[in-house]
């Protein structure tokens, strides 16, 4: 089964994405703890690429497709247009370091990282797609 | 969405988080921990009714770990549900931050007991 969805490059629309996403898990009979924090894998990524590759800007839009294999493998492909930022190859801060520096920002590529079994990204010409795998 | 809301009974300040906190409301949280930090010593912060929490959330918590002891602030979590509390033992913050399952240990914590 195969699920879509279409949101403007808004932070405020990030709800929407966990609405949909909790609506297409909880039709799969997975557990509440793993439905929440495959949510939050998904959210990490559409907040980076929303903030960083499209600055906000609601004109721009990203693309989730949501395909349950046989209710033991979930991919996730989050689809956009921007520059491309290659997650697998992004080097992690220590969380020492962002404690003792203080900034807000830098843990939810950590988080998407230990969620996941595996990310991709697949850079084409004209769209990236960033593929999440996570085997339940 | 989240809605913070404050009380302070003797010299316990106690900050609610009710809602979602991510990317986009997460400066809410900011804020307000930011303004209790400035005023006051003994802080729990109530998440019973907090849903949802990403990395924006964990990261205000975060920024705050060397604020608290280098001012000698004490802040204490609780009322976690399962899944929220996991968001936060995925990369070990339970473990930075001080977070008990009742406000009578909260509050015991920050009263030094």
């Amino acid at each position: 089964m195969v699920y879509k969805f279409k949101v403007p490059c808004s932070k405020s629309r990030l709800g929407d994405i966990r609405e949909f996403l909790q609506r297409v898990l909880s039709e799969n009979a997975i557990p509440e703890v793993t439905v929440n924090t495959l949510i939050l894998a998904v959210d990490e990524v559409c907040a980076n690429l929303i903030i960083h590759s499209h600055n906000c800007n609601p004109d721009e839009h990203i693309e989730l497709k949501v395909k349950v294999s046989g209710n033991s493998e979930i991919t996730f492909d989050i689809i956009d247009r921007g520059d491309g930022f290659n997650i697998s190859e992004y080097q992690e801060p220590s969380i020492s370091d962002i404690v003792k520096s203080k900034r807000k920002g830098g843990i939810g590529l950590m988080l998407v990282r230990r969620i996941m079994d595996e990310i991709e990204l697949i850079q084409g010409k004209k769209k990236n797609v960033y593929r999440l795998h996570k085997k339940i | 969405m989240v809605e913070i809301k404050n009380s302070l009974e003797n010299d316990i300040f106690t900050i609610y988080v009710i809602g979602e906190v991510d990317a986009s409301s997460s400066i809410y949280l900011d804020e307000s921990i930011s303004d209790a930090t400035s005023k006051h010593k003994k802080i729990i912060v109530n998440c019973k009714q907090l849903e949802y929490i990403s990395s924006a959330g964990l990261g205000v918590f975060m920024s705050y770990i060397n604020d608290l002891e280098e001012q000698g602030i004490k802040l204490v979590i609780y009322g976690l549900s399962d899944k929220v509390r996991h968001v936060f033992q995925i990369l070990g913050l339970d473990q930075l931050l001080k977070i008990t399952d009742s406000e009578e240990e909260a509050k015991g914590i920050v009263n030094g007991v």
